[in-house]
This record gives structure tokens, C-alpha cells and sequence, in this order.
């Protein structure tokens, strides 16, 4: 079944693709190609091969299919995201945060994130709680990683989700399990490569369909009619334009959710990522971070600035290119744009025309032709008529099928082959890092911190790694709303931010920053994010269904408008922030000598 | 501009090359700079940090 699903050539391709990663890893640990050996023996890794690593563990399929669909749905504003990604994500991580890292972690002999916040405010309980944190919360992001991936096998190859998922999902344990998690940059470096050459090749022809760059910006402005009255209600004003700014009104509900969630949420919570704060660890001096920001900047743009861009100019290829929809107009939106809603109907086994239930959608109208042209099944003239729908029509409604229903219509069948191995670049290379951290915040952050007089912690942090595994397959199978992608990755990143950038930045900036300072920060930032999540934001409090239980209402805020779609790193970042700062400055600094040890 | 009316999304679109052209333009310029001598610490932290890999 299975084979008749994705086809031979697929599987074929996939499997070449795959034992080419595994050789890759078996390759490089045989010759002792890892990062460390390259350190040990006093020589650089190569800067593209650092940035491509970076950038492939950085960017998921979470950020292609997850937040691409985002903008889909939401359009170009999504773009401010790649903005942050770039400026934040890059720049400001290659330049001023990376260097400092890569020496303190160094001089601490620092091997994890709760480890290197640990050694520099010389506290256990700091790694034991930050461990537990990110043991329990990464796999809700893997499993936004493996969504994305499942999600686009069954939309191009037709195989149920759940096949693709249970696929996907062996793969990519197979992947992590014989040889992923070796700190070998080559594979990266190899996914890396490939997702660059297919979000490329993605931009090109979408931009070339639709006519070159400013034809096809101006096809998108002119379609925004059609977006749906219940965006339209939360303020969309066109896949061109920002949402309505303001605050005190349900219209102006999209402009939180694309600044405060999307662009803030996932932008500044890239920096205090455990699995990429590790990487800056791994390269030699200094020079080569200088060299990897040139490339990681470029290829971010070609990720997210392609997954966002292609996203949203999907609305205007389905508009023009998509599948012909037939109906009767029950509402004429634009006369002279030929934008009307139609009430979706179909022919029934005597070819009578009859209404499909429930399924209206806003398109553009194939032809002028305004004359009656049949009868319905109680015998009224009624005049149908042809139009192309917006993306999230074709992608049946969940904004996580936008990409891959835009990828199977408008791209060549190559394509799809080509795109699923950018794919699944993009999920091994992200995975097998965050089953790294997972396996290793459980072993080496937890158990040894822990457990006294403990033996090795390997058997733990395999145990991890499958328990991380199983987790984030379950919550796979288990979540499939809309957006969940894009809300599961905002959850983390904002999570990591509000609990540990103040103390990472401190730490790294700061030389009276305090132990109390860091510990109260960790524990406020976590304590406000999970309390927002809980009580206060809509969608998140009525998936945990706690808020319900014990108020009746699924946010505390639910009549305040706005409060409800604010993200929690909003609220919780400047709180954690200011207790650091607080605490700090009312307790005693770190001895000088710890001090010149940490800062030499 | 480029098909774009809405200055904010326009920002957007723009500050994204702008944003890739100044890592390249640091890139470039620091090509050659900020290259550092291997210290016994570096080394202590690549042989742990490949015992802890060898471990997964």
C-alpha cells in the first residue's frame, strides 16, 4: 500500500538519500571528522559547513510547512519573522552572543545549556530545573518538526496521514538512532545544501508563474477581497498589507497574533535555543563565526524569506492557476475584479445540479458569463458558475496543508521528490539536534545532577532520547488543529526566552549578575509563561483545559479583547528580565576569582 | 514599490534583504579577522565534549 502510495522512485530516492546521510556520519566519526576532533587538533571547521549546520538545525520543517502556512492564512506581515530571523537569529547571535559563548563555555567546560548556566552562576539547581524544562517541553517542538514533514507526505504522495507519520517517523528514529546524533557537521552541512537548492528553486518558479516579482505582489494586493470574513473580522486587510493596528477590539486580534506570537515569540527565542547555543561552542575562533554570518544570513533568507513569500503568493497562484470550482454566487464581492462568494455545488446521479452542504468560498470568477445556464433540483433556473479559491480553501481548511497543497498543484511532479528531501534535510538535521539536547538534559543535566554516587549516565540519556522520541510522536498523532505547528514552535521558543535569555544574556554580559538574580529569573520567566498559557491565552488555556475546569471560561481575560491572543513572552520576558535585574543588584556579586575564570 | 503598497509589509520585504546584505557585508569584511590560538581549555572542552558524544 505503501509503495502504491509514494511510488518506486520515491522510496528508492529516499533510501539513496538516506544511506548517503548515515555513510556521511559513519564517514566522518571513522575519520574523526567531528567538530571536537577538528578543535582538539587545532583546526577550523569550514565556515560553510558551520553555517550550514547551523542554519539546517535552526531551520525545521516547522518554519517551511508550519509558519509558511501562517502566512498562507496571514500573508506577507509573517515576513517580519524572517527579519527578526535574520537580524536576531544571525547577526546578533554570530556576532555579540556566539563569541562570548564559545569562550565562557569553553573556560566552564561546558557541554549543554542548563550545564553552562549552571557553571556560570555555580548552581545545580539552575542545570537540574533547566534540564527538566527542556526535557519536557522539546519534544512538543519535535513534534511540530515531524508534523511538518508527515503532513506534506500524505498531501503530495495520497497516503493517509497517519501512514506518513508512522514513516516519517521511523526514518527519522532510524536516522537520530544509527548515527544522527554523532556530532558530525557533513550531514548537516549535506541537508543543509539541499534545502537551500529547493526553497530556491521553489522561489524562482512561483515567482516566474505569476508573472516576475512586482506582478506577482500586485496579483496577491488585488485578490484581497476574498479574504474570508473571519479573518477579515480579526482584521486581515489583504495578503499584501499588515493586520489593523490598535488595541481594545477583536479587529485588531491578527496584529497581536502576527507581532507578539509569531514575529516576537519564535524571533527573539531563537537565542536561548539549548540546541543551537550549544553550536557556537563547536567552532574554533572567532574568524569562523565572522565567516558563518555571511552564510547563515543568506540562507535564512532562502528559508524562511522563501517559505513566507511562497506562502502567501500561493492565494494569488490558486486564484489564477488552482483547480475550477463550480457554484451558484450568493454574494458578488467585486464586480470589476470578478471576485464573488459561490455556494458550492455539485451534479447528483440524475446530473442535476444540488448545493454541497455547508461549503461556500470566496473566488475569482472564471468568465463574465452572467446568464443562467441550468436548473437545480427543485427546478429553479440558477446560474452557475466557475472561480478559483485562496489557499486555505484548497488546503481544506488547516493552514498546515497551504505549502504542501500548493507544492502538489503548481509544481512540477519532480518537484515534490526534490522538496520532500528538502523536507526531510530540514526535520533529521533539527531532530537529531533535539534529541540531543533532550537525551542529554535528562542524562547529563538531571540524573547526574541528581542521583548521588550515579555511574555513567548513558544508558539515561538513550533511555531520553527514545522516551523524547515516543513523546513527540504521540503528540503528533494526537494534535492536528490548524495552526498547531506554528503555535507549538511559538510555545517553545517563547518559553526558552521568558525563562533563560535573561539569564543567558547576564550571564554572558553582565559580571553582577548573581545566582539568586539567575535562579529567580528562570523560575518567574517559567512560572509567568506556563500561568499565560494556562489562564490567560485563548487557544493554548482551552487546548490544556484547565482554565475551563476550574473558571467555566477558556481565558480569564476572555472579555477583554486582545488580551486573550497576546503572547506570553510579552508579559513574561520584562517581568524575568527585571527580577534578574533586581535580585542582582540586592545580592552579593560572584567572587572575582569565579568572575576572571568565566570572563578570561 | 515592488508590487507592495502597505508600508509595513513593504518594511518587511525589504528589511529581510537588507538584514541578509549586512551579514554578508560583516561577513566579508571579517573574513579574514578574529582568528584565535587553541588554549588548553578549547581542548579539554573538545575531548569532554566528544566523550559526551561518544556516549549518545
Amino acid at each position: 500500500m505503501l509503495a502504491q502510495g509514494l511510488g518506486i522512485t520515491v522510496i528508492i530516492v529516499v533510501l539513496i538519500y538516506l544511506t548517503l546521510n548515515i555513510y556521511l556520519g559513519v564517514l566522518g566519526y571513522m575519520r574523526t571528522k567531528s567538530s571536537e576532533d577538528y578543535l582538539v587538533a587545532g583546526r577550523s571547521v569550514h565556515p560553510f559547513v558551520m553555517a550550514m549546520s547551523y542554519g539546517a538545525t535552526f531551520i525545521s520543517t516547522s518554519a517551511i510547512v508550519g509558519f509558511g502556512g501562517v502566512a498562507g492564512l496571514f500573508g506577507m506581515s509573517v515576513l517580519w519573522l524572517t527579519v527578526f530571523n535574520i537580524f536576531i537569529g544571525i547577526f546578533i547571535a554570530f556576532v555579540f552572543f556566539a563569541p562570548r559563548t564559545r569562550r565562557m563555555g569553553h573556560h566552564l567546560n561546558a557541554h549543554t545549556f542548563p550545564e553552562f548556566l549552571a557553571r556560570r552562576f555555580q548552581s545545580k539547581f539552575i542545570q537540574v530545573f533547566s534540564g527538566s524544562v527542556i526535557f519536557l517541553f522539546t519534544p512538543l517542538y519535535a513534534a511540530a518538526v515531524l508534523i511538518g514533514g508527515s503532513v506534506f507526505m500524505a498531501s503530495s504522495f495520497g497516503v493517509d496521514y497517519n501512514v506518513a507519520l508512522l514513516v516519517f517517523s521511523v526514518i527519522i528514529a532510524a536516522y537520530v538512532v544509527v548515527g544522527g546524533l554523532k556530532g558530525v557537521m557533513y550531514s548537516d552541512a549535506l541537508q543543509g545544501t539541499i534545502m537551500f537548492i529547493g526553497m530556491f528553486v521553489m522561489l524562482i518558479f512561483c515567482y516566474k508563474q505569476l508573472g516576475g516579482v512586482t506582478a506577482a505582489h500586485e496579483k496577491l494586493s488585488a485578490i484581497a477581497p476574498l479574504v474570508p470574513g473571519s479573518l477579515r473580522s480579526i482584521g486581515h486587510q489583504g495578503w499584501t498589507a499588515m493586520p489593523k493596528f490598535g488595541w481594545g477590539a477583536p479587529e485588531y486580534n491578527l496584529w497581536w497574533i502576527v507581532i507578539s506570537t509569531i514575529t516576537m515569540g519564535v524571533g527573539i527565542g531563537v537565542l536561548a535555543q539549548p540546541q543551537l547555543v550549544v553550536r557556537f561552542m563547536t567552532v574554533k575562533s572567532r574568524r569562523e563565526l565572522n565567516r558563518a554570518t555571511l552564510i547563515g544570513g543568506v540562507f535564512i533568507i532562502v528559508m524562511t524569506g522563501v517559505a513566507f513569500t511562497v506562502g502567501a503568493l500561493s492565494n494569488a497562484w490558486f486564484s489564477e492557476f488552482g483547480p475550477e470550482m463550480t457554484g451558484r454566487v450568493v454574494k458578488v464581492i467585486d464586480v470589476e475584479k470578478n471576485l464573488a462568494v459561490l455556494q458550492l455545488m455539485k451534479q447528483n446521479d440524475v446530473e442535476q445540479w444540488v448545493d454541497v452542504e455547508g461549503k461556500s468560498a470566496p473566488v475569482k470568477l472564471s468568465s463574465l458569463d452572467q446568464e443562467p445556464i441550468t436548473t437545480d433540483f427543485d427546478g429553479n433556473v440558477v446560474n452557475i458558475q466557475k472561480g478559483r479559491s485562496i489557499s486555505i480553501v484548497y488546503a481544506k481548511g488547516s493552514a498546515d496543508e497551504i505549502v504542501p497543497s500548493y507544492i502538489t498543484n503548481a509544481m512540477p511532479k519532480w518537484f515534490g521528490l526534490v522538496f520532500l528531501l528538502t523536507l526531510l534535510s530540514a526535520a533529521m538535521s533539527t531532530l537529531s539536534s533535539q534529541f540531543h539536547t533532550v537525551g542529554t538534559s535528562i542524562g547529563r543535566d538531571v540524573y547526574e545532577q541528581t542521583v548521588k554516587g550515579h555511574g555513567k549516565s548513558t544508558t539515561i540519556t538513550r533511555i531520553g532520547v527514545i522516551v523524547g522520541i515516543i513523546y513527540a510522536v504521540i503528540i503528533s498523532y494526537y494534535a492536528r488543529e490548524s495552526t498547531f505547528i506554528a503555535r507549538a514552535t511559538a510555545i517553545f521558543f517563547g518559553l526558552c526566552a521568558s525563562a533563560f535569555l535573561p539569564a543567558f544574556i547576564g550571564g554572558l554580559f553582565w559580571k553582577k549578575m548573581t545566582r539568586a538574580g539567575a535562579i529567580s529569573s528562570i523560575i518567574v520567566g517559567f512560572i509567568v509563561t506556563t500561568f499565560w498559557l494556562s489562564f490567560i491565552k485563548d487557544k493554548e488555556a482551552s487546548a490544556i483545559g484547565l482554565c475551563e475546569k476550574m473558571f467555566g471560561k477558556t481565558s480569564l481575560l476572555l472579555d477583554s479583547p486582545n488580551w486573550p491572543v497576546v503572547d506570553p513572552i510579552l508579559i513574561a520576558l520584562p517581568i524575568s528580565a527585571a527580577v534578574a535585574i533586581i535580585v542582582s543588584l540586592m545580592t552579593t556579586p560572584p567572587s572575582k576569582e569565579h568572575l576572571d575564570k568565566c570572563f578570561k | 514599490m515592488l508590487g507592495i503598497e502597505d508600508k509595513g509589509v513593504l518594511a518587511a520585504y525589504l528589511l529581510c534583504l537588507l538584514s541578509a546584505g549586512l551579514c554578508v557585508i560583516y561577513g566579508i569584511i571579517n573574513w579574514n579577522k578574529g582568528d584565535e590560538s587553541v588554549d588548553p581549555d578549547d581542548v579539554k572542552w573538545a575531548k569532554t565534549e566528544k566523550q559526551v558524544e561518544e556516549d549518545l
